[in-house]
């Protein structure tokens, strides 16, 4: 081989870069993301909602899911003015399935009586009870706001099933974990939306990036009543309602 | 001479103490993963292992990068905003290798039934139906189209 001086120089700079990639193992599938330039979050409009289970279906499919657990359900409320403290809650099959009219006669009959469908999923909390109870570091908040859980490093102890507020963990009956919603991380980092987002067909739930200042969930809301679950608590919520019923608990 | 027999048994306390803090680094090091502290009190390598998790819904800009008829069929009705495996189900093995997997037709008596039948809970914008008395039974494809139901709307 004609080994000149120009040849032997972009000869190093090439072996330079195949020696990165090698360094740097598997080239990732998502390069462009960066971790710090996001801070996810949940935006749900329960007057879209219309209990037809589809995000549930989809999440249960997207994340294997085991029967009879769920990452995202949906609760119907049925609520008179009797009932603004004890509403009449019911989720068959996490609302899976849809929901059966009720039966006559079952239902609350006071004044007012009003009923709507509230799709729940893990809130991804900045602050969450969960994170903070684990005794081992498996589950933790991400750098782009996602509540995680690492499989490899949980016990199942349980001790954040009982400090979820919101009832979000499971443990995953074979593998003797907890498990939870992800936010679909798998997706949202390659530039997809969530599962269930991407199944809802009234677009009640949305999936932001609060760190986009471009992401219409700023714009929603200045012009809409937003709140969170259990603010009482100081979780730090990220999963957003907007028309929620005072009686959601 | 004394005083050196003592100070002896101070250099066996600190050689059981050296010997102790060795066995507790080496432990250490090997249960601990290398990548636990990275970014806090959990193991940074978790984050790509969740990450690299299998998609499962191709997501609508996958499925309309070929099927574009349909989207510019769907565009022009009431169910635009409505993405394609909310119906389909999920098909991203389908977008990989077209030809190996096929999507199955859904039946429309189940599917639509599931947002359009009739439900007290129901938002009251929305369009419902008590099917049993709407169709008699029928699927809703005898009359309807799914990417564009109004009567009489483009077909496809």
């Amino acid at each position: 081989m004609n080994m000149n001086r120009r040849f032997f120089i972009t000869l190093t700079g090439a072996a330079a870069v195949a020696w990165k990639s090698v360094l740097a193992g598997a080239p990732e599938d998502s390069p462009n993301y960066k971790i710090t330039d996001h801070w996810w979050a949940m935006l749900i409009d329960v007057d879209k909602c219309i209990g037809c289970g589809n995000c549930v279906r989809a999440c249960s499919v997207e994340n294997n899911v085991p029967e009879g657990f769920f990452r995202t359900w949906i609760e119907r409320y049925q609520v008179d003015d009797q009932h603004m403290e004890d509403p009449l809650v019911d989720s068959p099959d996490g609302g899976m399935h849809g929901f059966p009219v009720r039966a006559p006669g079952t239902g609350l009959t006071g004044n007012g009586v009003k009923e709507f469908f509230v799709p729940k999923l893990c809130n991804h909390c900045a602050d969450s009870p969960c994170t903070q109870v684990c005794p081992v570091g498996a589950t933790f908040t991400t750098r782009d706001g996602v509540v995680l859980i690492d499989e490899k490093y949980c016990l199942g102890c349980r001790y954040c099933v009982q400090a979820c507020p919101y009832g979000c963990r499971f443990i995953h009956p074979e593998k003797q974990v907890a498990q939870k919603c992800t936010l679909c991380y798998h997706r949202i980092t390659k530039g997809l939306t969530t599962a269930c987002c991407e199944a809802c067909p009234t677009g009640s739930r949305q999936l932001a990036d609060l760190k986009n200042p471009n992401d219409p969930i700023h714009e929603f809301m200045k012009k809409h009543s937003v709140q969170v679950l259990k603010p009482q608590m100081a979780t730090g919520a990220k999963a957003y309602y907007a028309n929620l019923d005072g009686s959601v608990r | 001479m004394n005083r050196f027999k003592d100070s002896e048994h101070l250099l066996r306390v600190v050689g059981v103490f050296l010997v102790g803090v060795t066995i507790f680094i080496c432990f250490r090091a090997w249960f601990v993963p290398k990548s636990f502290g990275e970014f806090g009190h959990y193991r940074a390598d978790s984050l790509a292992e969740v990450a690299a998790l299998p998609i499962v819904h191709a997501g609508h800009e996958t499925c309309e990068a070929c099927h574009s008829d349909v989207l510019d069929v769907k565009k022009t009705g009431k169910h635009s905003g409505v993405n394609c495996e909310a119906c389909h189900g999920p098909l991203a093995r389908h977008a990989e290798d077209p030809a190996a997997v096929k999507p199955v037709l859904p039946d429309t008596s189940v599917l639509c039934a599931r947002c359009h039948e009739s439900n007290s809970a129901k938002p009251k914008w929305f369009p419902t139906v008590v099917t049993a008395e709407h169709s008699m039974g029928m699927p809703c494809n005898t009359c309807h189209t799914p990417h564009n139901p109004k009567i009489g709307g483009e077909k496809k």
